[in-house]
């Protein structure tokens, strides 16, 4: 059974986390009792205010985690943050810990402006506190239950829900790292974690997989010699699903995408007569065709997140460009606009989920970049410039993308890149994967 | 490279009828102006190759295995073209009549890319390689019904690996008898 509903039901977990906060309540008000007799701290005029400054970061220690486990505690919170682009982190190891009050004048010393201190509760909860150095003030904490076996993914999971809880404390915009990457490696659906850790293969054929709006199913198309159809699959439970239907003689569907609303898959269809796009209901239904460009190709298609608009790639005219269109396919305007005889193209358009941008790859091919095209006013930036990078796909904090990438020397890979800094770092290994798709944010989402 | 070969010809190279290769299916196209034909025809071969001749005593059996094989020859392309190539030609041409000889051959023609691309365009470029050899065989009197075109894109590759010689295997049309392929006539 595929769940479709964008709701989800109350879990265990959250009955269960509840009650266990009552434990982190009262260990956290032993703890505020410390705050008192700290010392004065330097002031530099950053304080972790719960807004972000472009540009800025903020410095941040996660002290060594007590409890079970708590090594990988510490390591995850760090790189998580780290990989955020928006802290810069100082090594651990350095506080004396938690037996004793807060050492605010130490954490100063060392240049911290926010410092975490967890611990791993008996139950398994994990309690988390920050701590505002400059204001010589707890700031937030919260109790995040840990299910399962530590190191296993459901108990990643939600270590990294805790890394994204920090991150909104103090930029007022939750983290990315409870989040996976869907993306293809030997006609497979892998995932794996933000962080790069449980990579593996989901199902046993498939290629371009996009996800559902609430993180719970992929779509994506087979590649097969009777069928080519778009497909969908629950994430939780591995059902599968055909969504289209013709034989792979009449057609090849490639390319699907989710509207958001979650209702309806448009996608790509090859046939003797070219490449259009078409849209079939999530739940089972009639296809109805978007475009005809009669004979002339329409693919990559990708929807803007207020669910109107839809932007794609078409040769239509002579160049290899991208186009938006109403999500019926109607008033098509360019978003591109590539010279007369170009030789660059277009094509790979990902709409970033806060709609202000759509990433694409331009070049000629094989020697990709990664550019920005900005919706309002159609003005483009590269994102990349090192090596060979295509296929990009949003983070959910619509500022890292995520991309094919063939740089270092090394063969093609998955990096993650921080469009604002241009910074990147390598998120697979092993043999050439591709068709990259970041997951909404995975919270509430076992 | 990828786009220009599809434009170059769209733009170029179809006015001079160059093999008609890149023209998109004419029921699509725009009505035809009286001097654009819009399936022009290929130029003539200069040579016509003739099917092997059969050998003196060739059993039944070893006939049909011998043609099989020229029907079933991979034909393959050059990077980023749906372009026949002369060697391709000469090959199609060999099929042409083996399979008018035998009506009642059904085949299909998969299309296949190297790695490099993406998967999205790498099917859509199997795809028209696959459409651009039926359509070869079509315009030379092989009947539209008996031929089916699929694409496999990348996810099928003949070989494994990465570099130009790998990647010129892989970048082919493959060819299946669907049926009527169990015994052949020698033309």
């Amino acid at each position: 059974m595929i769940q479709l509903s964008q709701s989800a039901p109350r879990t265990k977990t959250q009955q269960l986390r509840r009650s266990v906060v009552v434990v982190g309540v009262s260990i956290a008000s032993a703890l505020l009792s410390t705050v008192v007799c700290a010392q004065q701290p330097q002031v530099d005029g950053v304080t972790i205010d719960g807004r972000y400054r472009g540009g800025e970061k903020v410095r941040l220690m996660v002290d060594f985690v007590k409890g079970t486990a708590g090594d990988s505690i510490t390591e995850m919170l760090t790189r998580d943050l780290r990989y955020s682009d928006r802290f810069e982190m100082l090594p651990a190891g350095t506080s004396p810990g938690l037996t004793g009050p807060v050492n605010y004048a130490l954490f100063a010393q060392l240049g911290a402006q926010g410092v975490v201190e967890a611990s791993v509760l008996p139950s398994g909860t994990l309690h988390v506190e920050l701590y505002d150095v400059n204001k010589m003030a707890l700031k937030q904490k919260q109790d995040f239950f840990l299910p399962g076996i530590p190191g296993n993914k459901d108990w990643r999971m939600a270590v990294h829900g805790a890394s994204d809880q920090i991150e909104q404390w103090i930029t007022g915009q939750r983290g990315i790292a409870q989040s996976r990457i869907a993306y293809v490696r030997d006609n497979r659906i892998w995932m794996v974690d933000s962080d790069g850790a449980n990579a593996g293969p989901v199902n046993s054929r498939g290629v371009f997989p996009k996800w559902t709006p609430n993180g719970r199913a992929i779509v994506y198309n087979l590649v097969e010699a009777d069928f080519q159809p778009i497909m969908l699959m629950d994430v939780a439970t591995g059902a599968q699903k055909k969504l289209t239907n013709l034989r792979a003689s009449e057609a090849g569907d490639v390319a699907p995408v989710v509207t958001a609303d979650g209702r309806n898959v448009i996608f790509a269809r090859n046939s003797s007569s070219g490449n259009d796009l078409f849209s079939v209901p999530l739940a089972g239904g009639d296809t109805h065709r978007l475009s005809n460009t009669r004979g002339k190709s329409s693919g990559s298609p990708t929807v803007s997140p207020d669910g109107l608009r839809m932007a794609f790639s078409s040769d239509r005219t002579g160049t290899q460009d991208l186009y938006v269109a109403d999500i019926d396919g109607s008033n098509v305007e360019s978003l591109t606009h590539g010279g007369v005889g170009e030789r660059n193209w277009r094509d790979g358009a990902d709409w970033s989920p806060d709609g202000r941008f759509v990433a694409y790859q331009s070049g000629v091919p094989p020697g990709f970049q990664i550019m920005l095209v900005n919706v309002r006013d159609q003005s483009t930036k590269f994102v990349t410039s090192e090596g060979k990078n295509m296929e990009p796909s949003w983070a959910p904090d619509s500022r890292h993308l995520v991309v094919s990438s063939a740089r270092n020397g090394l063969g093609q890979q998955l990096w993650v890149i921080d469009t604002q800094t241009g910074s990147a770092r390598q998120l697979t290994r092993g043999s050439l994967p591709r068709a990259p798709a970041w997951s909404p944010r995975l919270t509430g989402t076992p | 490279m990828r786009r220009l070969t599809r434009f170059a010809v769209l733009f170029v190279a179809l006015p001079l009828a160059l093999g008609a290769c890149k023209k998109k299916k004419p029921e699509v196209v725009p009505p035809p102006t009286a001097q654009a034909p819009a399936t022009s025809p290929p130029p003539a071969p200069a040579t016509n190759p003739a099917p092997p001749p059969a050998a003196v005593g060739e059993s039944e059996a070893a006939i049909t295995t011998r043609l099989r094989a020229v029907i079933l020859e991979t034909v393959y392309f050059e990077y980023d073209s749906d372009a026949i190539r002369p060697d391709a030609q000469a090959m199609l041409e060999q099929k042409v009549p083996l399979l008018n000889a035998n009506p009642a051959v059904r085949l299909q023609i998969a299309g296949h890319c190297d790695n490099r691309g993406t998967d999205e365009y790498n099917l859509a470029l199997g795809r028209r390689r696959a459409e651009q050899v039926k359509r070869f065989l079509t315009d030379r009197g092989i009947a539209d019904s008996r031929i089916e075109t699929i694409s496999f894109g990348a996810e099928r590759p003949a070989v494994q690996g990465e570099g130009e010689s790998v990647w010129s295997r892989n970048r082919r049309d493959e060819f299946q008898i669907t049926a009527g392929g169990d015994r052949l006539k020698q033309p």
